[in-house]
């Protein structure tokens, strides 16, 4: 039945890899410990194997509200001050970062 | 003054209204003796991440104004409440229990804090909260854990554990919890009071900061059915701030609590009746039933069998929602960020590293895994058409029955760091309530019997926008039996 899926033990390469695609750095102790924890985690998941699907539209959420389009109409935005007050750095009424070309 | 201060703060909400309608007790009475129980327990139960003392008295001096012109905006009016610390309050630090928010300040209320301001309630304070409501323990908080008020040594559940144990211990009224897949109902059942889930879509999420998006809905905790259904009529309605809220007009859900029952079909699932689940919890359930029986309700045994599937669903789909839901996290743009670093993507990496807990990252990492390339087919689309199995199976029982009754929680409080090495434990935590939250059903958890001396909760599961029917039937069994009126020692 799992022969579509059969689940794998995770490497610390394969835990950096992921890792690095959403850009969470973690130590080497914290990548030796996520690899047992997330390999036990999905071998949760192999039940799914058993269900047969075959032509099963997939849901992504569960009520019949569709694409909500409203009036096209101009309003306050929230206010500007109170937004750059929370970024860790700003200047001249932007949000300043880091270079992104190191 | 007709009472003191501790017995006024062990009122139900409505009660606590007619002693304000009637002149016998203000609002900032009322606020004072929550806050004066607030400093008494807090020290043992943490229920509170922030305190919002001076906020909370102006409140109560403005609902008791208003009280005095002649306008009582409705039943929360001049009701000291908490809310989740995931719930976005203007000018209040919001930190949904994760070090990476320290120091942000929401420009804007959740539309949930607005409705409960226009209502006149008086906020109290921000719950406690695992981190990002991903926890079933409330032990996942930087802000350390909360404890239950029936059993310090033990958990009160979660991911709101803030909220039910502040309603538990008599440090609010009401509370406001969010349930993502079990998060409310599974501490209410907990720390023994009521706790609802309501149909996805019926309460705006704006403002609520994001979790697992398809699945998450705001509710109430309350120390009985009608303070939750009063609840429900204040915070729900459509916002056209969320693009899946239900456009249907306000309703008045007390008008569902009429006591009976009789006629009624209810099906038992035999599923939700686990390997694990603890005796007591299984003989008290038993006891529910025959309840229900006497109520002049039918019982009758159903099989469900995606039930065992729903975990698995679960625990790809939520994960894989919040990897995309975090992103927002990246140091730039609020929060605790490391930002004495060479370039923009260390800024990333180093924040998100410092700034969030080990189950955050486990949920970051299994969702990036089950979305990426390769996986994609086999984890997350596979999840999802299961998903779609499992509202059919829903909708089909639902043709037979009114309602569904299982019990909340396979087990009662457990100890604190029992299940917090061992991540799939604790998502066992969550069996009997992961399977609504799939299908975006309501459902309610209320107080159902008692067992090794702590609480156990029973649940009612209705078919979509069937709201006023779990809360029929849960009303109906609350005041056939004394659990809700019982109140741990603390």
């Amino acid at each position: 039945m799992a022969d579509e899926l059969t689940t794998p033990d995770l490497t610390a390469d394969d835990v950096r890899h992921i890792a690095a695609l959403t850009r969470l750095g973690l130590t080497d102790n914290e990548v030796e410990a996520m690899r047992g924890q997330l390999s036990s985690i999905l071998k949760v998941f192999e039940s799914l194997q058993q269900v047969d699907t075959e032509g099963v539209e997939p849901t992504g959420h569960t009520t019949e509200v569709r694409t909500v389009l409203r009036e096209d109409e101009a309003a306050e935005s929230l206010p500007r001050e109170g937004i750059l007050k929370n970024a860790p750095d700003s200047e001249a009424g932007y949000v300043k970062v880091r270079p992104v070309l190191g | 003054m007709v009472n003191s201060g501790s017995d006024l703060t062990g009122l139900t909400a409505h009660e606590a209204q007619e002693l304000l309608a009637s002149g016998k007790v203000s609002s900032v009475e009322l606020t004072e003796a929550v806050l004066a129980r607030v400093d008494e327990v807090e020290p043992q139960i943490n229920s509170y991440i922030t305190v919002t003392r001076a906020e909370a008295l102006a409140a109560a001096t403005r609902a008791d104004e208003a009280r005095s012109a002649g306008n009582v905006e409705g039943p929360l009016s001049g009701i000291p409440v908490m809310v989740k610390d995931n719930l976005s309050t203007e000018g209040v630090p919001t930190t949904a229990g994760s070090k990476i928010l320290l120091g942000y300040t929401p420009p804007y209320d959740a539309h949930v804090v607005s409705q409960l301001r226009s209502g006149g309630a008086v906020i109290i304070g921000k719950g406690n909260l695992d981190e990002f409501a991903m926890g079933s323990s409330t032990e996942h908080s930087a802000f350390g854990e909360t404890h239950n008020p029936w059993d310090t040594d033990r958990v009160p559940g979660g991911s709101s554990g803030g909220p039910a144990a502040g309603v538990a211990a008599s440090e609010c009224f009401i509370s406001l919890g969010s349930d993502t897949g079990g998060s409310i109902r599974q501490p209410a059942a907990l720390c023994g009071i009521v706790g609802m889930k309501p149909t996805y879509g019926l309460v705006s999420r704006y403002g609520l900061i994001a979790f697992g998006s398809s699945l998450d809905q705001i509710g109430p905790f309350s120390r009985d059915v009608r303070d939750t259904a009063d609840t429900l009529s204040v915070i729900s309605g459509h916002d056209r701030r969320d693009s899946t809220s239900i456009n249907a007009p306000g309703q008045d859900f007390s008008s569902a609590l009429t006591g009976d029952i009789s006629g009624m079909r209810l099906g038992v699932p035999r599923e939700y009746l686990v390997d694990g689940m603890e005796p007591g919890v299984k003989a008290t359930f038993e006891k529910s039933l025959e309840t229900l029986e006497g109520l002049g309700a039918t019982l009758e045994e159903v099989s469900l069998p995606l039930t065992d599937q729903a975990l698995a669903v679960y625990y790809i789909i939520a994960p894989s929602e919040a990897s995309a839901n975090l992103a927002r996290f990246d140091g730039f743009k609020y929060g605790n960020a490391v930002n004495d670093v060479p370039t923009a993507w260390d800024v990333m990496d180093q924040t998100r590293e410092q700034g969030f807990g080990p189950e955050v990252k486990r949920r970051i990492l299994i969702g990036a895994y089950a979305l990426s390339a390769g996986y994609y087919d086999a984890y997350y689309k596979k999840a999802q058409q299961v998903r779609t199995l499992i509202i059919r199976e829903f909708a089909e029982t639902f043709e037979k029955f009114d309602a569904l009754v299982t019990p909340t929680s396979p087990t009662v409080a457990f100890k604190a760091g029992d299940r917090m090495d061992d991540p799939v434990a604790m998502y066992l935590s969550d069996v009997c309530t992961i399977p609504v939250n799939i299908a975006g059903l309501p459902a309610i958890s209320v107080p159902g019997g008692m067992s090794e001396d702590l609480p156990v909760g029973l649940q009612f599961i209705g078919p979509q926008l069937g709201d006023g029917t779990v809360l029929r039937v849960a009303h109906a069994y609350e005041q056939a039996t004394e659990w809700h009126g019982l109140k741990p020692a603390i």
